[in-house]
């Protein structure tokens, strides 16, 4: 079944198209990586899911984007229930300046849930699901910040997960790890799968054979090929894909 | 082996500018203290010898040659808490409009030149200002809501201005972080974004309460008693305040001989309460830096 179905989506920031006709369907339970080099929209495309773009000034878009069959652009669409069930994680690791606990429990808390044992249990849920309980169980009241790089990254996919969204958007999001941390993430995501429909941009394209079943490429804003990624890195059909993957340019 | 070109004088060169350089930034930064200090140090040494307890707890007697000056600390006193109570929410409010919700563009730059404008009128306009509005057309007459009022037009846009710099100052990424949980705007700024901008934006009341309680130009056609020997009871009273005091003893009166070292105590008490008011701002500060968990 598709959980995304895109359909002839353009999106322009001011007068600039960063985005050219795109056409794609994500089915439900699936990793998807987006590549490509730099500037080529692929992160503009994964923030249009939750509609993050809304938060950019002058910027225009076209097109559908349908999850679960619903057009999450129509009108009266409420932006902020939408993002419950679409969750992302960020480039950098973006923990709020709260305990670790506090972290983990924003998502519900600005949600409107106040029964503190529901909210204990959950937090202590999604930490488990993120991998990370073990390493933090003793000192939830400590500060989010006083995490490496790599725990605090794993913090914020906890957070995302927290309010039960189905899909979790993922943009860059070992980019500013280390391997080992990286390693983990990666092993987080094949963990997800299961119950996560998972969209993922990386530049790194192992990263990208490791995790995901299908790729797309993308460049200048156009969607070139999107395929089984045993097929895209092994057998390209387009020879810009091939070029971009065997890294003669990008 | 071919010798390298780099010409030896020029390093010996490099370090000297670089001493003399270094020692000229410190020589300035460090005359900044020695003023500081001698300002001090002179008013200390002035002033001391009139404060004590009676000067502080009494009113001036003898057409202000002798006793204290508590109606004065009183005035002051007042005269900041009204004002903040106006000044604060206005100016917080506003900034957080300008940087949070406003579209971006020709509105916040109206805004923003406009704020630069008032906080560029000489504080004597806004004197003339509050006399005509608040004292005359509404009707406060001379009175300490009249002359907080005054004074807190006179520190608004200095509260607006750091206030949209501690703003400004926090990344988007904490904005971002919130609102893909689905948190509204409202909530982020609440739950993530002033908590993390407070310490800096008390950093800007304090700056406004010490222009305010230093201020003589907006109170004397709003608010200032020359002489009043009693506490005000209401916010439609006249006070008196110390920088008025100060500068009413040190240029009328009938002794001048005796009001001299009066003068340098209402100074000295100025500056310490000023002080006082800092540190407790700084204490503040610090319990707000530690509720937010940065590290």
């Amino acid at each position: 079944m598709n959980k995304i179905d895109v359909k002839d989506v353009n999106f322009y920031y001011g007068n600039f198209q960063a985005l050219k006709g795109i056409n794609m369907q994500i089915q439900e339970k699936s990793v998807v990586a987006f590549i490509g080099p730099s500037g080529c929209g692929k992160s503009t495309f994964l923030r249009l899911f939750n509609r993050m773009n809304d938060l950019i000034p002058d910027t225009r878009m076209e097109g559908q984007i349908l999850i679960d069959n619903e057009d999450i652009y129509a009108k009266g669409v409420p932006v902020d229930e939408l993002r419950k069930r679409v969750g992302m994680v960020f480039q950098r690791p973006n923990p709020f300046p709260k305990s670790i606990f506090e972290n983990v429990a924003y998502g519900l808390r600005v949600n409107g849930i106040k029964d503190n044992e529901f909210i204990r249990h959950r937090v202590e849920e999604t930490l488990k699901g993120a991998a990370l309980w073990d390493e933090v169980k003793d000192k939830l009241k400590e500060s989010a910040f006083a995490l490496s790089g790599g725990q605090q990254q794993r913090l914020c996919i906890a957070r995302a997960m927290a309010v039960s969204p189905s899909v979790l958007l993922m943009d860059e999001p070992a980019s500013a790890l280390d391997p080992i941390s990286t390693a983990k993430v990666e092993e987080l995501i094949h963990e997800l799968k299961k119950d996560y429909t998972i969209v993922i941009v990386t530049h790194n394209m192992q990263q990208a054979a490791r995790v995901s079943d299908k790729t797309a490429y993308f460049y200048l804003g156009e969607m070139i090929e999107f395929d089984n990624t045993k097929k895209i890195f092994t057998n390209p059909s387009q020879i810009s894909t091939q070029n971009y993957i065997t890294g003669r340019f990008g | 082996m071919e010798k390298n070109k780099f010409p030896q004088s020029y390093d010996k060169r490099k370090r000297r500018s670089q001493k003399i350089a270094f020692g000229i930034f410190s020589l300035f930064s460090f005359s900044i203290v020695i003023i500081l200090f001698s300002i001090l140090g002179f008013i200390v040494y002035k002033g001391i010898g009139v404060i004590n307890w009676n000067f502080i707890t009494t009113e001036p007697t003898d057409g202000m040659t002798a006793g204290g000056i508590w109606p004065a600390i009183v005035g002051t006193f007042y005269l900041m808490l009204g004002s903040a109570i106006f000044a604060f929410p206005v100016g917080i409010m506003s900034g957080i409009y300008m940087n949070e919700y406003a579209p971006n563009g020709k509105i916040v730059k109206f805004i923003r030149v406009m704020t630069n404008n008032l906080s560029g009128i000489p504080s004597i306009v806004f004197g003339l200002f509050g006399m005509t509005l608040f004292v005359n057309y509404l009707g406060f007459g001379d009175s300490i809501l009249a002359g907080s009022l005054t004074l807190g037009l006179l520190c608004v846009p200095l509260v607006i201005r750091t206030t949209e710099e501690a703003l400004k100052a926090i990344p988007n990424t904490f904005r971002e972080g919130s609102r893909a949980l689905g948190a509204t705007k409202l909530q982020t700024i609440r739950r993530v974004i002033l908590p993390i901008a407070t310490p800096n934006i008390i950093t800007g009341l304090i700056l406004a309460l010490g222009r305010v309680s230093g201020e003589t130009a907006p109170i004397l056609f709003t608010c200032a008693a020359y002489f009043l020997p009693k506490i005000p009871t209401s916010i439609f009273d006249q006070c008196m305040a110390l920088p008025y005091h100060l500068y009413v003893i040190s240029t009328s009166g009938t002794d001048m001989e005796a009001q001299l070292p009066i003068a340098y105590g209402t100074a000295l008490v100025l500056i310490i309460i000023i002080l006082v008011v800092n540190l407790l701002a700084n204490a503040l500060r610090k319990y707000f830096s530690k509720k937010v968990k940065m590290n």
